[in-house]
């Protein structure tokens, strides 16, 4: 697949990936196990799992491809909906009521008909995939068509996300309104308050994290990679050398959306809650933020942001609940001054730093 | 015939950037544009290669309307450009700026699973080794300097394998020897595709015009001759201002 004939560093990235994997895969649980780590603590590391696979979306369209799309966070909830939807019938049906709680109040009568096939998993599931990538495909093909592209694109996906959010608020949208989907029970008859369904919800966040990354690498490797990051670079180049480059681009922005619907829906079951807050224009921009602090143009890069900020966001907010927004300004600022490529960007430097101090040391040392 | 151009015009803004009644290339010819700057040369590339869109006129290439047809379509005809300023892919590796480029399908598919093999590799390396890139093909494109960024710009539009090869201003910024240098591989290259180059360089285009060149004074054709015959001729040198005018003389 990769077209660089040799691959460089691989032995030193691979110890990371291996101590990433360790840590997460065997010290949490087993600490938790000991008593070291709370559930709650667990369910929060598997919540930015979820994060983590939103953002390499992002990455592969913005980082790769330099398209800034700010709805990424309105993918993250359709596939967070559809999920919702199959837990709040499968709740319902539990309680031996006919329709959800929010209906009843709304005095709706009979099941709206887009609800019905959320009543299987299967269906679902596969919905809460496809839905988000199939509006990523028809949003995508528009814009890309009419060649919108650069602080356009912004806006115009930034609009898109307010009109959505402000579209899921109502309550005519039969989706809950402000309060959301919510007081979920049961996933596939597991008990989702369960410590072990808590741990196995982890794990498949962690493992659905894992498989996202191989395949963003294999993508960004291949020559569809090489291409996007051609995009990014010289566009009129690339339709000039005969690619396609509206395919391109649609193609990766279904990509991006896919798999922020995939970390929706996973999201979700370990929350127990979705709401359009999920998707407002901050939670957009939060997104894109991640990237930037974690680096962008490198998946590890969208990784590290998307764990590390939600990570500070969840100890600060517990400090000094009012500061949190001025520290990721203050954070956003810095990166953006000092070290553009983020916090991957600034261990590259520091660990080359340390290795040339070292070097020169041993150097005049003999 | 490769290339038939009839009664082409574009206007910008009001003013008439190209107004061409005719215009011919042969198969496998090589043809030098000269004319002073705001002539039209450029923007006459640009039609050609589906960048601007003409208000009126023709172009056959190959006997087939280009009338409608996109970027890219037209560079599946087999229409490859280079640009005055280098256009290649500055965060990529030489090779892999070749490897884009070169003749294959290009659809979303095939590049996601696509795979090197040696016959490939090879003829990049073959033509890595025209340019004389074959020292610089793991080095990002980005860093080379402004000579070999055309150079490489001339491969990628090499590799796509092109019927016409529509060269802007190759020598622009480069020193004598690398002039030197593109001019053999211009004539290199001109066995085998038909070449339409622009260039100011008098020098440049003595070492490269073959047959004819065509001169373009506000987006007009002013004449087409030999060499000798271009520098000779008293509407040229009159219409030639500047720089180009001594130049013109010291020959």
């Amino acid at each position: 697949m990769s077209i660089k004939p040799e691959k460089e560093g691989s032995g030193k990235s691979g110890w990371i990936n291996l101590v990433f994997i360790l840590f997460f895969a065997v010290v949490l649980p087993v600490g938790n196990r000991l008593g070291l780590f709370s559930i709650n603590t667990i369910s929060l590391w598997g919540r930015y799992f979820c994060f983590a696979i939103a953002a390499l979306g992002i990455d592969l369209i913005w980082g790769y491809t330099g398209i800034l799309s700010m709805c990424q966070a309105f993918f993250f909830c359709l596939g967070g909906y559809g999920m919702g939807m199959y837990l709040l019938l499968k709740a319902t049906a539990q309680q031996g009521l006919a329709l959800p709680d929010f209906m009843t109040w709304n005095s709706m009568t009979a099941l709206p008909a887009f609800w019905h096939p959320f009543h299987h998993f299967i269906p679902a599931f596969l919905l809460s995939l496809l839905v988000p990538a199939f509006v990523a495909f028809v949003i995508g093909f528009f814009i890309f068509r009419s060649r919108i592209k650069g602080v356009y694109m912004a806006i115009i996906t930034q609009a898109l996300a307010l009109a959505m959010y402000l579209l899921f608020l109502r309550n005519e949208t039969k989706l809950g309104g402000t309060n959301g989907l919510t007081n979920f029970r049961s996933l596939l008859g597991f008990d989702l308050s369960a410590s072990s369904v808590k741990i196995g919800l982890y794990g498949v966040s962690l493992c659905m994290l894992c498989l996202a990354y191989i395949a963003c690498d294999k993508i960004v490797h291949s020559k569809f990679g090489k291409i996007l990051q051609a995009i990014r670079d010289s566009e009129s180049r690339v339709g000039y050398t005969a690619y396609r480059v509206l395919h391109y681009k649609l193609t990766v922005f279904v990509i991006a959306a896919f798999l922020g619907g995939l970390a929706g829906m996973l999201y979700v079951p370990q929350t127990g809650i979705i709401t359009p807050g999920r998707m407002d224009v901050t939670a957009s921009v939060e997104m894109l933020m991640w990237v930037a602090l974690g680096g962008r143009g490198k998946l590890k890069g969208a990784i590290i942001g998307a764990l590390l900020v939600n990570c500070l966001y969840s100890v600060c907010t517990s400090v000094f609940p009012e500061g949190w927004l001025f520290i990721l300004g203050l954070l956003y600022v810095l990166t953006v001054l000092y070290f553009d490529k983020g916090f991957l960007g600034l261990f590259a430097t520091l660990g080359r730093k340390l290795k040339f101090g070292a070097g020169a040391g041993a150097g005049r040392g003999a | 015939m490769i290339l038939e151009v009839n009664n082409l015009s574009v206007s910008f803004g009001g003013v008439r950037a190209l107004d061409l009644s005719h215009f011919r290339l042969e198969e496998k010819e090589l043809r030098v544009v000269i004319g002073p700057n705001g002539a039209g040369k450029s923007t006459f590339m640009d039609i050609l290669c589906g960048r601007t869109k003409p208000r009126t006129g023709e172009i056959l290439f190959d006997g087939k309307s280009l009338k409608g047809l996109t970027e890219v379509e037209i560079a599946e005809l087999g229409i490859g450009r280079k640009f005055q300023k280098p256009s290649v892919f500055p965060g990529l590796t030489v090779f892999e700026n070749m490897v884009l480029a070169a003749k294959m399908k290009k659809d979303v598919l095939s590049s996601l699973f696509f795979k090197m093999d040696t016959v490939f590799t090879d003829k990049i390396h073959l033509v890595a080794e025209k340019v004389g890139l074959s020292k610089a093909l793991q080095q990002i494109a980005g860093s080379l300097s402004h000579g070999q960024k055309q150079w490489l710009e001339i491969a990628i539009v090499v590799l796509q394998d092109p019927r016409l090869l529509l060269i802007d201003e190759p020598a622009a910024g480069m020193s004598d020897r690398e002039t030197e240098k593109t001019g053999e591989l211009l004539l290199e290259l001109a066995k085998m595709h038909s070449m339409i180059v622009i260039e100011h360089d008098m020098h440049f285009v003595r070492q490269i015009a073959n047959k004819l060149i065509s001169v373009l004074v506000n987006g007009k054709l002013l004449m087409e001759g030999s060499f000798s015959e271009v520098k000779n001729d008293q509407r040229v040198i009159d219409s030639y201002l500047g720089r180009a005018n001594s130049q013109l003389e010291k020959l």
